[in-house]
């Protein structure tokens, strides 16, 4: 238990997804102009990341390996990963739509979310059992949204600052980016 | 014709430039960009699968329904990834490793999906194939460059290891400033997007600077030519 627990804080602090790892930078750019869109993107890639690790994994060991064609793995997880977020995307149509009103249109953005193919890629390399890879893919979903909805918070703020004209727009959220992976950098050593 | 890829071009690698403007494939260009020998490799693979997705993807358009099209390009793209993957695997290993997983994500690099939906789909296979370099060209130079400036910064040299990529590149290695003590920050992950951020500010700078000369310009046409209604 102990070790699920390790695997979740190192995925969340210590090797964050976004500020240390450089996995899904579109929408922690993208999507983080307001908090509201923030916490939708964060539900949304939570829920797929989690299913896309665990199904990867049953992907991976009870079809590629056995057919000895694992150098077909990305393929094999990309196709995995639009299907899921196909089947989401349905699913919470039937069942939710209220749901699905507040977090559809950010499902189709989840496939090209290079996050959630890395988390598939990174179990594989890593080894990883079927509950280390769900914990992995849990926490680093986890990192990803708490860094996103900080993020949006801080450029809530920065769009009252006065900032020098070059400097505006992207380039000044990038420095902003840039602080917060310094201070990530901080929980280096923690696990 | 020509117009038209000037055009092209000058969209490609300025004006919606994939990195500077659209800040697509942000993943792989920061991380990747600490050395100039993995931005390089990175590079060249991102370039060969743009160039190829955006071929294949042209010359199928007609056959493909919309319903069915991002599965599609999606899937060539990754077929393409996978070539580019195990290219590298058999002549450059060591270059495989040190960039890691960043190879196969090259299928969720916005980019190149961004250009089959938006360009190949309605352009011809010759011309979809030449936005496919010049966008890969594009992305390529910024790479490049904000490895170039990492490597600098963070080693006080350039070009260092690049006979992993090249095998006949084993001396390249220049010492730029002798008894550079290394500055970890350039290459730790804050260091990238300190660099990229000032990269995009000096785009701003440079386009600020090219309109306000534009402007001082047609003023200056326009005093003129009113100066020489007065006299006449």
């Amino acid at each position: 238990m102990s070790e699920l627990i390790i695997i979740l804080i190192s995925a969340i602090l210590v090797n964050n997804f976004v500020l240390v790892q450089f996995l899904g930078l579109c929408p922690f750019m993208g999507s983080s102009n307001k908090i509201e869109t923030a916490i939708g993107m964060s539900a949304a890639t939570t829920f797929v990341l989690t299913l896309a690790s665990m199904v990867s994994y049953l992907v991976y060991q009870y079809l590629l390996v056995p057919l000895d064609i694992t150098w077909l793995r990305t393929i094999a997880f990309i196709v995995v990963i639009a299907a899921l977020v196909n089947f989401t995307e349905i699913l919470m149509l039937k069942t939710s739509p209220l749901l699905h009103k507040v977090l559809g249109i950010f499902l189709p953005l989840i496939t090209t979310n290079c996050a959630v193919l890395g988390v598939a890629l990174l179990n594989i390399n890593a080894g990883n059992s079927f509950v280390e890879s769900a914990f992995y893919g849990f926490g680093a979903a986890l990192g990803f949204s708490l860094v996103l909805v900080l993020f949006a918070a801080l450029r809530e703020k920065l769009n009252l600052a006065d900032v020098p004209a070059p400097f505006q727009g992207p380039s000044i959220a990038m420095i902003t980016a840039a602080l917060m992976s310094l201070a990530f950098m901080g929980f280096t050593g923690l696990v | 014709m020509n117009k038209n890829l000037t055009s092209i071009s000058k969209q490609a690698l300025w004006q919606n430039n994939p990195a500077l403007v659209q800040l697509l494939g942000l993943c792989p260009l920061l991380a990747v960009s600490a050395s100039v020998v993995n931005a390089l490799g990175l590079a060249l693979a991102t370039t060969m699968v743009l160039i190829f997705s955006n071929l294949i993807v042209s010359l199928i358009r007609h056959q493909v329904t919309d319903a069915i099209r991002l599965p599609v390009f999606v899937l060539i793209i990754a077929s393409f990834v996978t070539c580019a993957e195990l290219l590298m695997q058999a002549y450059a290993y060591s270059l495989y490793l040190s960039i890691g997983i960043f190879i196969p994500l090259i299928v969720t690099n916005c980019a190149i999906l961004g250009r089959a939906v938006t360009f190949a789909v309605k352009n011809s296979p010759l011309i979809s194939a030449f936005d496919g370099l010049m966008m890969g060209l594009g992305f390529s130079s910024i790479l490049i460059l904000l490895g170039a400036l990492r490597e600098l910064f963070g080693t006080g040299k350039l070009f260092a290891n690049m006979d992993i990529l090249l095998p006949m590149a084993s001396n390249w290695e220049i010492t730029i400033l002798p008894n550079y003590s290394g500055f970890l920050f350039a290459l730790l992950p804050p260091g990238a997007f300190l660099f990229m951020g000032m990269l995009l500010a000096l785009k701003n700078f440079i386009d600020k600077q090219l309109a306000d000369s534009i402007t001082k310009h047609q003023n200056a046409q326009q005093m003129a030519s009113r100066f020489a209604k007065d006299m006449s």
